[in-house]
């Protein structure tokens, strides 16, 4: 694009006798992600934890749940204990490792799902309009209606604690965003020259959708759903925070955030630990959707 | 005006109603008989009929719905499990105190910012643009029950300069002994706000700048303290709704750093209830956190358009 707005004459000829030049939109995607090293340093980052908390069996130190009285709240680097170890002994690298399991299953899980199905939904209203779309609308403006930290603690407290019932009311919380998101986008392309056109021409509404309308509504809904994916991450430990996730003695980061509360005064680094997992994680995600936002050249 | 403000305001009963609702099937939504999540579980066998009638639960749902309305606006919201105390009454004193928090938050949070992010804009591509892009960045992915902890573990425990937990003795008064106890949370709840109104406003002031008024104003020889005016005069509605809506959010999402803090408001009471199963107390805590934010929302809508009469929600 900016090539072409400054272009001078000869540049431009160049442009144009060279065809293969002009390449698809994906590969157009893929070489600006390579130029950004941030989107690239970011993904590095979450790529490294992934393998860390997915191989986390086969290559973590120690036991995850076992413990001992005799060497609990040691500090960072203590005798072949990386991190240290935590109120119960355990070693606190292996904790991360295996707690990074649940973080990232009850953080990612939701915007997944409710990509799916807000997603549906949304195209859906934008597309058919008329009642049904004022029914999705209206019912999704009730959820609008409140604070999403709100009721993501309300769901999750009156389902009481658990993964699944974390992840359902995280699910809820994010529906409504994306059918807002995608019902736009889908209105947007529904009005459209070539859509009239499609249908000018006998195309049924399932192709419709199906050729027309889909590719150019996913990349806007799926980059939106990546930046929920920082956000998701900081609720869902934040539900385990206050009790609401795993049960211990399961390793989650934001319950050991939660557990580990009573040894700020003794050892406060050690303490702060899975927050700065969470945090780290977080930001990578939240800089990563930028990039792809860019990218992408997605506006919202 | 007139006519869109009313129109507006019949627009929002029904989203109250239906809030209702969804606060009303909490108590149904957790597992088991709904007369276990509202009465303890050792109350004499004629006590939980008597309740059973009283509440309707013998009942079809519309009904109980009903029922359950009528003494909502009445003001009464049940009571505890745990404490067998009034919810409502509870509740406005917690409230009070959330309420205290979330307006030192969002205020601060506020001019952060909008000083941030107006820079930024003024100096797009500079260095400091790119600080406080990282900052706004940080400050929303920053988890902030974590950053809590940080803020004891330095103001509190090592330097001991301010309370780490509670929000002081008695009521809340803005003195110089309660104000120390606001100082940590208050920080710490005002990173979100903070981070997403850098963002917002960086975004919305460099458009403003890049359109051609502006251009023309500079063209006239206008300085920057004029200029900036005209700036506020277009910016103000956008960023005014996402402050409403961050306000809110803090009110009803202070639950984690109210943890944090053992800040005696709607939070730490939610969280003491979610610990004991105390289902009228969730359902009352998130019915009036709800309301408010419903409220709050129709008096945005209504600033936006008094400020700029072209904006109109349909």
């Amino acid at each position: 694009m900016s090539n072409v707005s400054t272009a001078t004459p000869d540049s431009a000829g160049a442009i144009v006798s060279d065809p293969v030049k002009s390449q698809g939109y994906w590969r157009g995607v893929g070489k600006r992600v390579m130029r950004d090293k941030v989107t690239l340093v970011c993904g590095a980052i979450l790529l490294v934890m992934l393998f860390l908390i997915l191989f986390a069996p086969w290559i973590a130190p120690y036991d995850p749940l076992q413990g001992s009285m005799a060497r609990r709240l040691k500090p960072v680097g203590w005798q072949g204990y990386l991190l240290g170890t935590d109120e119960l002994g355990r070693d606190m690298l292996t904790r991360l490792m295996y707690g990074g399991r649940f973080s990232w299953f009850v953080g990612i899980t939701p915007v997944v799902c409710a990509f799916t199905i807000g997603g549906t939904l949304g195209v859906l209203a934008g597309f058919v309009g008329g009642k049904i779309n004022m029914l999705i609308m209206r019912a999704t403006d009730v959820f609008y209606a409140f604070p999403s930290v709100l009721l993501a603690v309300a769901i999750s407290g009156a389902l009481g604690p658990g993964i699944f019932n974390a992840i359902l009311s995280m699910t809820l919380v994010f529906i409504p965003p994306l059918i807002r998101v995608s019902e736009s986008v889908t209105t947007s392309v529904r009005n459209l020259d070539y859509v009239e056109s499609a249908r000018a021409t006998g195309a049924n509404s399932f192709t419709i959708v199906r050729v027309h309308v889909l590719p150019n509504v996913l990349g806007p809904i799926f980059v939106y759903a990546t930046t929920l994916v920082g956000v998701s991450m900081i609720l869902a430990s934040g539900l385990s925070f206050l009790g609401l996730g795993v049960k211990p003695p399961t390793p989650e980061w934001g319950m050991m955030l939660n557990t580990l509360r009573t040894a700020i005064y003794s050892q406060p680094l050690l303490a702060t630990l899975p927050g700065i997992c969470i945090f780290v994680t977080s930001l990578c995600f939240n800089l990563l959707s930028d990039g792809l936002r860019n990218a992408m050249d997605v506006r919202n | 005006m007139f006519r869109y403000i009313l129109r507006r305001i019949a627009y929002a009963i029904p989203i109250a109603l239906s809030v209702s609702v969804v606060c009303f099937l909490l108590v149904h939504i957790a597992p088991g008989d709904p007369i276990d999540s509202i009465i303890p579980p050792d109350t004499p066998r004629e006590v939980v009929e008597q309740v059973r009638k009283d509440y309707g639960l013998d009942k079809p749902l519309p009904v109980q719905y009903a029922v359950w309305l009528s003494r909502v606006v009445q003001g009464d919201l049940g009571r505890s499990i745990a404490t067998r105390r009034l919810v409502a009454g509870d509740l406005i004193l917690a409230a009070r105190k959330t309420f205290v928090l979330a307006i030192t938050a969002a205020l601060l949070g506020f001019a952060v910012g909008i000083l941030l992010g107006s820079t930024a804009a003024f100096y797009k591509g500079t260095w400091i643009d790119k600080a406080c892009v990282a900052f706004a960045v940080a400050g929303v992915s920053i988890p902030h029950y974590w950053l809590g902890m940080v803020m004891v573990i330095f103001f509190s425990v090592l330097m001991n300069v301010f309370p780490a937990m509670g929000a002081g003795p008695g009521d809340w008064v803005w003195d110089r002994e309660h104000l120390q106890y606001l100082v940590l949370p208050a920080i710490t709840l005002a990173c979100i706000p903070a981070g997403l109104l850098t963002r917002t406003v960086r975004g919305i002031v460099s458009e403003i700048l890049s359109q051609d008024f502006v251009t023309t104003l500079r063209g006239k020889g206008l300085r920057n303290r004029t200029l900036a005016l005209h700036i506020v005069k277009n910016g103000a509605p956008t960023i005014l709704a996402v402050m409403g809506l961050q306000l809110g959010y803090l009110m009803g999402g202070s639950i984690l750093v109210e943890t944090i803090f053992s800040w005696p408001g709607t939070g730490s009471m939610l969280n003491a209830a979610i610990f004991r199963r105390d289902i009228p107390v969730i359902q009352g805590a998130t019915l009036v956190l709800a309301m408010f934010f419903v409220m709050l929302n129709l008096i945005v809508d209504i600033m936006q358009t008094m400020i700029d009469p072209r904006i109109v929600r349909k």
